[in-house]
């Protein structure tokens, strides 16, 4: 096992050196460079505010020199400085990282409890209203754009029933501490949690029933119901157990989208977290935390994947022994 | 008898209002997008400039009708012939910091700082010759050559005054005082929490007795405009500065209970927006083919369809709201049968253009698909080309277009913020806000260095009517609307919006009544 994990820790750094390697080059073929766009937010500009910019950024440099520095600077895990932000890249990360990470493992462990345990349910009366009930509303969840559900989530309990906060992280200026902020802060989670979650939670609903059908009539199964188990016993050792393969899976993708997969609900919900930082340096063409960015993301996709193959040989001794 | 009794009235007015203005409170704003820095010096964009302008100050500001006001200069004087212009500063201003503002920042801030990082001031001092402090409390400002507008450009945007004890001798863009600015202004920097809020509290050595009247003021970053009509819906803001939300929202929230909005405090900037049409080739390059864009659009159904009527169709260059405009000018109405006869006339074969949106959002966007029509509608072949801001920026910049639109302020002046768009020194790939076009008319160069060479009100006068007389005729550019910004805010927000500046002017005169 540990032979196995450190064989794919070095391939997973070779891979991480080429997605930052091609992140550069794509980043860098995009229209406009930031200089520009610091020119022209500021509403006039001459030849000599440009040059003075791009000489700050290091953009006077050629392409291959640009990227060379780079490189060099991630590989000794220094991800640079923006000078839009005016901060070091890591700093920037770091300071939005617990506010996503909050969000993301919320939603995470929303939608996977809730999701399996909705398949569960509807796998193990299939046909029934309540099978009928769960699989369309898993339907309509994994239909609905995501912004789209926010946007009438923030009007419904925000606007008209006035039961949730309708954006930020937590109240600004009330200067809550202790277990009074914790509960504020949880007050503004539930609603870009669970819209963030919902996509996901329909997701692991239709693969749990499907997964818990097909193993459902194997024979193993027969067998059990033949030794007279109680039905309660088959469907969560027996049936269950076999039918979460693909729930890892689905788990391990999720958890990969944990750092840069909540874009759209940090700007709905004005949630102060890594997506927005991503998608407004994208907008900037800030280089180096765009990249800074990118990095953190795939490092984690990678690592979750490790998780995922590691889970796999915990859940199903068949992958052990092969 | 009445002579001594009159001082004892004014006291009673002067007290009487003063009671009236409750100080405390905290502003709760909308700021969008969230702004790279608070460095006014260093960063002149619009989020930058609305926040700072509570925390820095200019030696003026300006009334709406653009005349100047006093602000850390209490009194002026300009040499009849306009060479010299002598500042008197207010006396016991303190820097946040404790330190105490002489005439060594202004000489500081102007000739060094602002000389290296302000790209817009910088063509203004051109101008200067010298700059000097005969003493603590005095400014001279030599120039080398009259410049009219000059009187004009010492508000906090263009002008702002930085503390020479925090930056002389240092790297001004990377010096760390950068991230917690210190002015003289009626706030000051406390904390700034990013994609969260920006905070600022009351500056209580503030040099004008009374003021600044609120304790706090926050400023909130929510990206999405929908959540920021949320925001104010729910109470989580009071304040929604011009262009906050979309312009469909604009109606909606207006109407809210306890609920006024005005569309004052833009005149200093008189945002004007136009169509770039590229002279130098294709059709756009005939003025029979743009002054047929002017006839073909609709722009009257533009102000009240997109932009709630406020606002005013662009009859000039000039904007109504920045001095010298006239409106003694060819004007252009919609008339598409005109704008049909002109295009056949040129003998346009239906050569696609293509059209550059301004990529601020849905209003601009639509605003793009109703100019289309229009030229559709005239027997123009229209292709929209789709980018972001980063690619607007480039392709304008690189003259990569036919028609692009965009809006640009005007700082209260044409010499100030009009000439630069259509001067033929002014043509230099590079920038999306010089002489974009490439319109090159020796007597409009003329006009304008003419314009602005002189103190003398009616010459300046004379100068801009014509030059707007030929402009109108050549159409550089096709206009489209003097815009306008409504600020929206709780009723109960007072002395909101005071000067031409409004809103980027600071806070210091606001305050809330309960």
């Amino acid at each position: 096992m540990i032979g196995f994990i450190l064989a794919r820790l070095g391939k997973s750094a070779a891979i991480l050196v080429a997605i930052v390697a091609l992140n550069f080059l794509l980043i860098h073929a995009a229209p406009g460079d930031p200089a520009a766009v610091m020119a022209g937010e500021a509403g006039a500009s001459d030849e000599k505010f440009l040059a003075q910019l791009r000489t700050q950024f290091g953009l006077d440099k050629s392409l291959p020199e640009q990227m060379a520095l780079y490189m060099k600077g991630v590989l000794t895990l220094d991800l640079g400085y923006s000078y839009r932000q005016q901060m070091p890249v890591a700093d920037l990360i770091f300071s939005r990282l617990p506010a996503t990470l909050l969000l993301t493992f919320s939603a995470f462990a929303i939608s996977l409890v809730l999701g399996t345990l909705a398949g569960v349910l509807a796998s193990a009366r299939v046909g029934s209203w309540a099978d009928t009930l769960i699989s369309t509303a898993a339907l309509i969840f994994y239909a609905t754009p995501l912004f789209w559900v926010a946007l009438m989530a923030v009007i419904l309990f925000s606007v008209t029933l006035d039961w949730l906060p309708g954006f930020g992280y937590e109240t600004v200026g009330a200067g809550y501490t202790g277990l009074r902020r914790v509960l504020d802060i949880a007050e503004h989670l539930i609603l870009p949690a669970l819209t963030l979650g919902l996509f996901f939670m329909a997701v692991y609903m239709r693969m749990t029933r499907a997964s818990m059908l097909e193993v459902r009539g194997l024979d193993f199964v027969k067998t059990a119901r033949a030794k007279g188990l109680a039905p309660r016993t088959i469907l969560w050792r027996h049936v269950f157990r076999n039918a979460m393969l693909p729930i890892v899976t689905l788990a391990g993708l999720q958890a990969g989208q944990l750092v840069g997969g909540a874009v759209l609900t940090e700007t709905v919900f004005a949630w102060p977290g890594i997506g927005r930082l991503m998608f407004e340096a994208l907008a900037q063409r800030d280089y180096n935390l765009l990249l800074g960015i990118f990095f953190i993301s795939a490092a984690m996709v990678l690592l979750f994947n490790l998780i995922t193959d590691v889970a796999y040989r915990v859940v199903d001794p068949r992958i052990r022994a092969s | 008898m009445l002579k001594r009794l009159m001082p004892v009235a004014a006291a009673l007015l002067l007290s009487t209002a003063a009671y009236a203005q409750k100080p405390g409170g905290r502003a709760n704003v909308v700021i969008q997008p969230e702004p790279p820095g608070l460095m006014v010096g260093i960063i002149q964009n619009g989020p930058t400039q609305m926040v700072a302008g509570n925390i820095y100050e200019g030696l003026l500001r300006y009334d709406p009708q653009l005349k100047p006001l006093p602000q850390l200069a209490k009194s002026w004087t300009i040499s009849d012939d306009g060479l010299t212009y002598t500042f008197k500063l207010q006396s016991g201003v303190k820097w946040h910091d404790g330190k105490p503002f002489s005439s060594a920042d202004v000489v500081f801030s102007a000739n060094v700082f602002l000389r290296e990082t302000h790209a817009r001031l910088r063509a203004s001092l051109a101008y200067v010759d010298t700059i000097t402090a005969p003493d603590a409390e005095t400014v001279v400002f030599k120039l080398k050559q009259p410049f009219g507008p000059f009187i004009g450009i010492f508000e906090v945007g263009t002008m702002p005054m930085v503390p020479k004890h925090i930056y002389e001798g240092t790297d001004f863009k990377a010096n760390p005082a950068n991230n917690t600015p210190i002015g003289t202004g009626p706030f000051k920097f406390k904390e700034w929490v990013k994609g969260s809020h920006i905070l600022l509290v009351k500056n209580t050595d503030y040099y004008e007795p009374g003021k600044p009247l609120l304790d706090e003021i926050y400023w909130h970053v929510i990206p999405d405009a929908a959540a920021r009509s949320v925001a104010y819906e729910t109470g989580k803001v009071d304040i929604l500065p011009g262009g906050s939300i979309e312009n469909f929202d604009v109606g909606r929230v207006s109407k809210l209970k306890n609920t006024c909005s005005t569309d004052k405090g833009w005149e200093f900037f008189g945002p004007h927006s136009w169509l770039w049409l590229n002279n130098r080739q294709g059709p756009t390059a005939d003025k029979r083919f743009r002054q047929a864009v002017m006839h073909a659009m609709d722009r009257k159904f533009a102000l009240d369809a997109l932009w709630n009527g406020f606002g005013k169709v662009a009859g000039s260059p000039v904007s109504s709201s920045t001095k010298f405009f006239t409106d003694k000018v060819k004007a252009y109405d919609y008339d598409p049968a005109k704008a049909k006869a002109l295009l056949k006339e040129m003998g346009y074969k239906g050569e696609t253009v293509r059209l550059l949106p301004l990529p601020y959002g849905e209003t601009w966007q639509r605003w793009a698909e109703a100019v289309k029509q229009n030229l559709i509608d005239v027997g123009i072949k229209v292709e929209m080309v789709s980018t972001d801001v980063a690619g607007w920026n480039q392709k304008v910049a690189d003259w990569d277009y036919d028609m692009a639109f965009t809006y640009l302020y005007q700082y209260g002046d044409p010499a100030l913020g009009v000439s630069r768009n259509y001067v033929s020194s002014n043509i230099a790939k590079g920038s999306p806000w010089n002489n974009v076009e490439g319109y090159s008319n020796p007597a409009v160069d003329d006009l304008f260095a003419k314009g602005a060479a002189t103190a003398k009100a009616d010459e300046r006068q004379d100068a801009y009517t014509k030059v707007q007389q030929i402009l109108t005729e050549d159409v550089p550019v096709a206009w489209l609307l003097e815009l306008g910004f409504p600020t929206i805010h709780r009723c109960s927000i007072k002395n909101l919006v005071t000067t031409g500046i409004g809103v980027n002017d600071g806070f210091k005169d606001a305050w809330i009544e309960n």
